[in-house]
């Protein structure tokens, strides 16, 4: 016991040291952050800096613990936060402006933000996947679009997610709504009439229910992303010829995804953030990105791996609001969709 | 004649691999009471759990008045058990306690209150109803156990030990109630104990348990006066033990001289034999002693004599000085396991 | 002030006033509860104060938002009281079971009944529905016509049954192995039958624990968030969830904090009627071990038999399919033009070992489970540390204890998901040093372990500690030598609840991880948050070693069970 009393403090006193040497910068961001240990011990062989990582849940979430702690931010650096959220995190006024040299690469259709309080850093597609050979066996023809998923001979075969709880989910119902606008509505009371599952969030939907995934769920059709072939393919357990599923990219049924990073306010670091940031939109991250977080770089100089060129599709025509009218009817619109779905 | 009450038939039991209970057989009649001593560990308790159908013995049988009792279940046989422990209800209040086995046999509950009330009475502790039983003193909460096992006017009393946790005075004080309450109520009883001056002064009968057999049987008089062996003589204290080897014509030499003695077992030449030497004061026999330490005992000297003799004087005698004593030797059995033969012919009266 | 003074043969003669500061049994009782406090303020209610003043504001007493909060409690309530009533069902016959019997892979069933309070959420799911779920054995083997399982009520409570039974077994069969078996005698030789020994001895006098493992497990079911949201569906909705979503995800934070805030007064609620229904001068005169046998007739062997048929089943089979999962080749029915794999591998458990993508966020196996063992045993530390005083003097409850009791239990009853933001006002970017993660589980951990420790220290006769104490032992020798080895089995009991509630990550959700210190959940997380055979096997596999560490840490923990039969 008294050897116990002594211990306790002694633990904290070693454990709130910071070893003194290369300084720290903080950058939080959401569970999916993948990146390779090469890359990053690169940025901070050359800037004599240690990274360190903060996580804490999805997007969402991790925005609203970052808006919460404005006053005392708990990092240097925000990344993950998605144009669906882009509206509030501006209002929220957590992020210093940087405008970013590297921004010259990327496409203007991915700058959503003139004041450059954040910098887009990859962009991807909320598609629906589907079962290849669910389809063949079945003799079934693939859907071409939101339209034909009401079909009778798709009835009881997809499973989304709730826009509630899962940022998949919400993105999905965000594309029925750029599609059918106000009438979306309707649109969801057929799909319910038609069968469609709901279920709480993305690893639920592919790996309990969908029946393409190493789960052997009972649905062929799951929403998920438009690079999820290529991340089977990629993590198949022995080498595949080709992709056991596929997106299907009609007319509004994926819906594009941009992720940002920034600077919070009152960083002390200001002058490493701004490095990182420039790091992010460099050649070396934006192609490490791929196979690490199965997306797809702004960086339009940057190369794409061979398994997304072959197996992941870039819809035509993917599903885009305007981050604006998101936050604004978000909540709104996903209230009105629970009661919809009830 | 009269068919015992409770009857045992060679009751075994073998606990871990180890015999303890060898074929036990032993009787109780109405209005007696019974005494089963013996050391520590020797069985008897679990001797009681199996006669309350606690447990099952290996072998034998336990009959209540002619009627095996291996199908009636214990709370069937309406055998009362008084613990050292005492095993009271913790929950219940002293009237619950008291009550419970009577709530049992579903008596109404008006009579219970009354029953409950004489009880109370007969172990002086009238208006302790709705006491704690765990605020009770030891002495207190040993005669609720005593009232809660008499309530239910069971056919049998078993105590175990029942007074192994109280002090002294308490001990003789209890003691005594309890014996004024056994021969009132006249119910027979099992009492177990290692304590042989409670044993002498509450049986009828005592039975010494050693080594899993009953060694010995008879009234505590009997008992004291011919132990039988040299086992139940040394755990009786009943006297000094000491060895001897026989010679010719039935004398025996021994340390501190030969002796005549006649035995119930005859003796071949050469043969060591245990002798119980006694004092008496009109016996034939005179030991003098050398005296190495004399311990004042109230009313008389005990003296620790050469050879580790212990005897009791009335006058204080010498240290290194030599007295007389007037002694009576007697044989003793040499194998302490061999009990009288069968109970025919133990002076039990039927 | 006493003095005592002691000669102890060198002439001297010496004072100990901190004797006589000792026997004010005020300072005693403060001092018990001085470090317990001080962590409940600082790590609790400072905390939680401070978001639902940042929460609370005037819009949160709109009508809506109360007819919300109604709707919302009676579900939460509702499902409550059933996952209690059906954990106690198959609870306390298994409690009597472990208590009294033994037989042939006694310590494993045990062992295995307490696995699944250390799975994730996510993991249990997955088990489930491999067992339960549309492509599940059970379809595949009886192809009954629909019955759904995943996203019903049914799926609610049996994953709550799952979960908390060992709660139950735990708490109610340590304390019926603590019960003098005289007193069963006594009731017997009085005329008392099987079963009126049960219900007029043995309950009345389990009645403590009973009610302390009913109050754990109803306010576990009362918050429980990741069964309602995986199990569940999108169907229901508890309390917990919905804090959860108008706090992290549609944000409405005066209306999340007005739904803690019921949370909170009605854990109070359920802790005050705890305290005040309880016995707490229910002692044991002499506490002893009933000794467990081989079920002896026909009766007993029956009842065992059927119940250790039952679960083995229950627990056995859900939690097999992980295994089993881990060792398959997943490959079996891939499209056209691919080719077919089948057959048991150990490739996913080899893959756990490689970085095959260099990943930054690689967590090697053996890190995660040393780093889970590491936060574990902290975790054990803290609890019992805190935990002892606090049951000490509980065991002889004050006014003061009656305050204090209740609070103790509220950490359970609230929000984690607002007091996860509470921690971040009050602690900023401290929140990501590695203390923070035991300080969270030891606040779920604590009540568990006072509720486990409490009883068998109220069940000492104060005798024995006089008796010691006048033979010249201080305090503290008296507990050692007195109190403590008569604990010894509580205290493994409250050690082994604590471990399991740290491994399986209670309370993580209240902080910012750092994944340079991944615990094995959090890989098992990692790995099902992307797609891929290779993903999902790894997931397996991780999570069958978890539940093989686990499984082994509490038959080591426990290996001495016997030892107090």
């Amino acid at each position: 016991m008294k050897r116990i009393s002594i211990l306790l403090p002694a633990l904290f006193l070693l454990v709130s040291c910071s070893a003194p040497g290369p300084k720290t910068l903080t950058v939080m961001t959401h569970s999916s952050l993948a990146v390779s240990e090469a890359v990053i011990k690169s940025f901070e062989k050359e800037n004599n800096v240690k990274v360190v990582f903060l996580q804490s849940g999805d997007a969402g979430e991790t925005l609203n613990k970052a808006i919460l702690a404005k006053d005392a931010p708990l990092a240097d650096v925000l990344f993950g936060v998605d144009n669906t959220f882009l509206s509030r995190a501006l209002q929220a006024d957590i992020f210093e402006s940087y405008r970013s040299p590297a921004l010259d690469s990327v496409d203007d259709k991915f700058k959503l933000d003139a004041s450059n309080h954040v910098t887009p850093v990859d962009f991807g597609d909320v598609c629906i996947n589907y079962d290849k050979k669910y389809f063949t066996d079945n003799g079934l023809a693939i859907p071409g679009s939101l339209e034909d998923l009401v079909k009778p001979e798709y009835k009881d075969l997809l499973v989304v997610e709730n826009p509630a709880t899962s940022s998949t989910g919400l993105a999905f119902l965000l594309a029925t709504h750029a599609h059918f606008g106000e009438d979306y509505l309707n649109y969801w009371k057929s799909l319910k009439d038609n069968g469609v599952i709901v279920v709480d969030g993305w690893e639920t939907a592919y790996y309990t229910n969908f029946s393409g995934s190493s789960g052997h769920g009972a649905q062929p059709m799951v929403v998920s992303y438009g690079t999820s072939p290529a991340a089977e393919v990629v993590f198949a357990t022995a080498p595949l010829n080709d992709a056991p599923t596929a997106s299907i990219i009609g007319p509004d049924t994926c819906f594009r995804q941009i992720e940002f990073v920034g600077i919070l306010n009152r960083t002390k670091n200001r002058a490493l953030a701004e490095k990182f940031v420039d790091f992010m939109l460099g050649v070396q991250f934006q192609e490490d990105m791929p196979l690490q977080m199965f997306v797809y770089p702004v960086n339009q100089k940057a190369a794409l791996p061979e398994a997304f060129t072959k197996y992941s599709q870039i819809p035509l025509q993917p599903a885009v609001l305007t981050p604006d009218e998101i936050t604004a009817n978000r909540d709104a619109w996903i209230e009105a969709w629970t009661a919809a779905m009830k | 004649m009269i068919i015992a009450l409770l009857e045992l038939r060679s009751i075994s039991k073998t606990y871990q691999g180890q015999a303890l209970l060898k074929g036990i057989s032993f009787t109780v009649n109405s209005g007696e009471t019974v005494c089963l001593l013996g050391v520590s560990g020797s069985g008897k308790s679990t001797l009681l759990r199996i006669i309350a159908g606690l447990e099952s013995p290996d072998d034998g049988f336990v009959l209540f008045n002619g009627v095996d009792l291996a199908s009636m279940p214990p709370h069937t046989r309406d055998f009362g058990l008084v613990f050292q422990d005492y095993g009271l209800f913790p929950h219940l209040n002293v009237f619950d306690n008291i009550a419970f086995g009577l709530k049992m046999q579903k008596i109404p509950a008006s009579e219970i209150k009354q029953r409950v009330a004489a009880l109370l009475k007969q172990i002086n502790l009238t208006g302790f109803e709705s006491r704690r039983v765990t605020d009770l003193s030891g002495g207190e909460q040993q005669r609720v156990a005593l009232a809660r096992a008499l309530a239910p006017e069971p056919r049998l009393l078993m105590f175990d030990e029942p007074l192994g946790a109280l002090d002294r005075t308490l001990k003789d004080d209890l003691l005594n109630e309890l014996r004024v309450i056994l021969r009132r109520t006249k119910i027979p009883a099992i009492y177990v104990t290692h304590d042989q001056d409670e044993a002498f002064a509450i049986a009828h009968r005592i039975l010494l348990l050693h080594d899993g057999v009953i060694v010995r049987e008879g009234t505590p008089a009997a008992v004291w006066n011919n132990p039988g062996s040299a086992w139940a003589a040394q755990f009786l204290s009943v006297g000094n033990i000491i060895g001897g080897i026989v010679n010719a014509k039935g004398k025996v030499k021994t340390d501190y001289g030969a002796f005549t003695l006649t035995c119930k077992h005859k003796h071949s030449k050469g043969e060591k034999i245990s002798l119980l030497i006694r004092q008496s004061s009109g016996a034939h026999e005179t030991l003098k002693l050398k005296v190495q330490d004399v311990i004042f005992k109230r009313e008389q000297f005990e003296v620790h004599a050469q050879g580790g003799l212990v005897f009791h004087v009335k006058e204080r005698p010498k240290v290194d000085g030599i007295i007389p004593l007037r002694v009576k030797v007697e044989c003793l059995h040499e194998n302490p396991k061999e009990k009288p033969s069968g109970r025919g012919s133990l002076s039990v009266r039927r | 002030m006493m003095e005592n003074m002691l000669d102890h043969g060198d002439g001297k003669r010496r004072k100990f006033n901190v004797q006589g500061l000792f026997v004010s049994p005020w300072f005693k009782r403060l001092l018990l509860w001085l470090f317990p406090t001080l962590f409940l303020l600082q790590f609790f209610f400072v905390p939680l104060f401070r978001i639902l003043i940042l929460g609370f504001d005037a819009s949160a007493l709109k009508t809506e938002n109360f007819s919300l909060a109604f709707s919302v409690l009676s579900f939460t309530f509702y499902q409550a009281s059933l996952s209690l009533a059906l954990t106690f069902i198959l609870g306390l016959p298994s409690a009597i079971l472990f208590a009294r019997y033994n037989f042939y892979g006694k310590s494993f069933l045990r062992a295995l009944t307490a696995i699944p309070f250390m799975l994730p959420t996510v993991v249990v799911a997955t088990a489930f529905n491999s067992l339960l779920g549309p492509n599940g054995w059970i379809h595949t083997l009886l192809p009954l016509s629909s019955f759904q399982f995943m996203g019903t009520l049914t799926a609610i409570l049996t994953a709550h049954v799952f979960y908390n039974t060992t709660i139950v077994i735990r708490i109610v069969g340590n304390a019926l192995s603590r019960l003098d078996p005289k007193l069963e005698y006594a009731a017997r030789s009085l005329g008392a039958d099987s079963s009126r020994v049960w219900w007029n001895v043995i309950l009345p006098l389990l009645r403590p624990s009973l009610l302390a493992a009913a109050l754990l497990v109803f306010l576990f079911d009362f918050t429980s968030f990741g069964v309602i949201l995986l199990l569940g569906g999108t169907n229901f909705s508890t309390l917990e969830v919905e804090i959860y979503l108008r706090v992290l995800k549609l944000p409405n934070l005066p209306l999340a904090a007005l739904l803690s805030l019921i949370q909170l007064i009605f854990t109070l609620i359920f802790s005050l009627l705890y305290t005040r229904v309880i016995n707490q001068t229910t002692v044991q005169t002499a506490p002893r071990f009933s000794a467990s046998s081989f079920p002896a007739n026909i009766r007993e062997k029956i009842f065992a038999a059927l119940l250790v048929l039952f679960l083995s089943s229950f627990f056995f089979l859900p939690l097999v399919s992980l295994p089993l999962r881990s060792l398959t080749r997943l490959e079996a029915d891939r499209g056209q033009r691919t080719e077919v794999q089948y057959g048991i591998t150990i490739d996913y458990y080899k893959e756990l070992f490689i970085n095959r993508r260099g990943s930054l966020f690689y967590v090697p196996p053996i890190q995660a489970a040393l780093n889970s063992f590491a936060f574990a045993g902290l975790t054990v530390l803290f609890s019992l540390f805190l935990g002892f005083p606090a049951a000490l003097a509980l065991a002889k409850p004050t006014w003061l204890e009656k305050i204090l009791d209740p609070l103790l239990i509220l950490p359970l009853g609230s929000s984690a998901v607002m007091l996860g933001l509470g921690f971040i006002l009050s602690f900023g970017s401290a929140l990501s040093l590695p203390i923070f993660v035991p300080i969270a589980h030891t606040l779920i951990a604590l009540p568990f372990v006072v509720r486990a420790l409490q009883p068998a220290i109220a069940s000492i006769p104060e005798r024995l500690r006089q008796a010691a104490s006048t033979l010249g032992a201080s305090p503290f020798r008296v507990w050692q030598t007195v109190d403590f080895p008569i604990l010894s089995r509580a205290t493994l009991t409250a050690a082994t609840f604590a471990f399991t509630i740290s491994l399986g990550e209670f309370g993580a959700t209240l902080l910012l991880s750092r994944p340079d210190r991944p615990t094995i959940p959090v890989a098992i997380a990692r790995f099902l948050s992307q797609p891929g055979g290779l993903n999902y096997g790894q997931a397996m596999a991780m999570s069958t070693i978890l539940m093989i560490i686990t499984c082994v840490s509490i038959l080591f923990i426990e290996r001495d069970d016997n030892r107090f039969a």
